[in-house]
């Protein structure tokens, strides 16, 4: 009989497989992974015993508003650059993603999250929420209006300010394949500093997280265009994959 | 094994940071995953996550995926839900507070059967973000009066004296799990 330890695989951060496509666990110019980052490799769950089902998230209905963030508060609209993010969630092998959950959050035009814990001393916009939903249509696709985020201090480092970005977090088909990540502005000079970005060695993996400007998604008189495309984990059974 | 490249690659991940709450933890009805008709051992499940110094973790978000009591999941296509309403969507989510702790209200999963037919024994998986995690981290629950335990093939992936940070103890009306991030007790955590 095939002894199950001999299916044991640890990986660690400088395990092959994630080659630099993924961020480390620890990284100390993050200070906040010190303390949080475990210290013990992974173990590795063979995809057979990894429950690799259709999760059917509690998502409630898409609110009409829930993928324009500039129409959230009746009475007025919320101050700064009006912008629209767009883009298509496809897999590993470039199959488009349909019905993929994506929610989103973001500070306001100066910097401020509506969040009991946020002290920066930015103005909150009383019509400015910060968050919101979508589900991918049929070819994968996703939209937003909103309005461009302002960059805010931290404590992590000595005069350290985050560069301007919007949170997302997105429901592929399984567990496998669940992802929370930052979307980042093109030419924004702050990405050099930040280590939630400097922790990705390679600038072309970097570049994964920065949208683009795009001239066609841009309606004149109205709004900027930003296409964010988002590449999901394959959650196939694929032996080994290499992670360049 | 030979490599298999992919034609592309998945973006890399990134911190939920400390402002999670505003986007993911909106809706406290996904703390309950079951409804009144839901078949099942009803369990309340608290789970406190700490990390390497044993301090609460304030601003974690802890996401629950498991099989309902008859071990089927119910995204399954196959599936003959005897749960028409699907009054059990078997997904939890839930922001830490203070101290750490978060609660879920759901019901006890049956034993799953994996692709392979080994049989695994009822387990909850759980999905970790936080502040200070750059990539989520994933770990299991187990139960610790289930005598199947032994036999499970991924707890015997786990070294001996480690698989007890897997198994929730039941502590009065509650089952409780603590989730070490670090150190002394570490809790495993999976690479899918
Ligand atoms: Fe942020």
């Amino acid at each position: 009989m095939e002894d199950p330890q001999r299916k044991a695989r640890t990986v660690s951060d400088r395990d092959p497989n994630l080659a630099g496509s993924q961020p480390p666990l620890l990284y100390p110019p993050y200070q906040s992974t010190v303390l949080r980052a475990p210290e013990r490799p992974l173990i590795h769950l063979p995809s057979d015993y990894s429950d690799l089902t259709q999760p059917v998230y509690g998502h409630l209905p898409i609110g009409a508003t829930d993928n324009d963030l500039t129409r959230q508060c009746p009475g007025g609209e919320p101050q700064g650059e009006r912008i629209i993010v767009a883009g298509r969630v496809v897999d590993e092998d470039g199959r488009p993603q349909p019905n993929v959950l994506i929610e989103i959050w973001q500070a306001n035009a100066a910097g401020r999250y509506r969040h009991v814990n946020d002290n920066h001393p930015a103005p909150l916009d009383p019509y400015f929420l910060g968050a919101g939903r979508v589900v991918t249509d049929s070819e994968g696709r996703y939209q937003f209006t909103t309005i461009k985020p302002g960059a805010y201090p931290w404590r992590n480092h000595p005069n350290a300010w985050r560069p301007a970005h919007i949170h997302f977090s997105i429901f592929g088909r399984s567990f496998q394949t669940r992802l929370v990540t930052q979307m980042y502005f093109p030419g924004d000079p702050l990405m050099a500093f930040d280590p939630m970005l400097t922790s990705l060695p390679d600038e072309k993996v970097r570049q994964r997280l920065v949208s683009r400007l795009d001239m066609n998604l841009t309606q004149p008189e109205w709004a900027l265009g930003y296409i964010f495309d988002i590449v999901l984990r394959g959650d196939s059974a694929t032996p080994f994959e290499e992670r360049v | 094994m030979r490599a298999v490249r992919k034609p592309l690659i998945a973006i890399p991940s990134q911190t939920v940071g400390p402002y999670l709450h505003i986007g993911l933890d909106t809706e406290p009805l996904h703390g309950r995953m079951y409804g009144p008709e839901t078949p099942g051992e009803r369990l309340v499940l608290r789970i406190r996550v700490t990390d390497g110094a044993g301090n609460p973790v304030p601003d974690a978000l802890i996401e629950l995926w498991q099989a309902d009591a008859a071990g089927e999941y119910v995204g399954r296509p196959d599936h003959d839900n005897p749960d028409p309403g699907h009054s059990f969507r078997g997904w939890g989510r839930r922001a830490t507070n203070d101290d750490g702790w978060c609660e879920f209200e759901t019901i006890r999963p049956g034993a799953t059967t994996a692709p392979d037919g080994r049989r695994l024994s009822s387990h909850i998986s759980v999905c970790l973000f936080a502040r200070g995690l750059l990539r989520h981290l994933f770990t299991r629950i187990y139960f610790e009066d289930d005598p199947t335990l032994a036999d499970d093939p991924v707890l015997a992936l786990v070294p001996e004296d480690r698989r007890a940070t897997l198994v929730a103890r039941r502590d009065g009306d509650a089952w409780i799990f603590p989730l070490r991030l670090q150190g002394a007790g570490e809790t495993v955590f999976f690479d899918l």
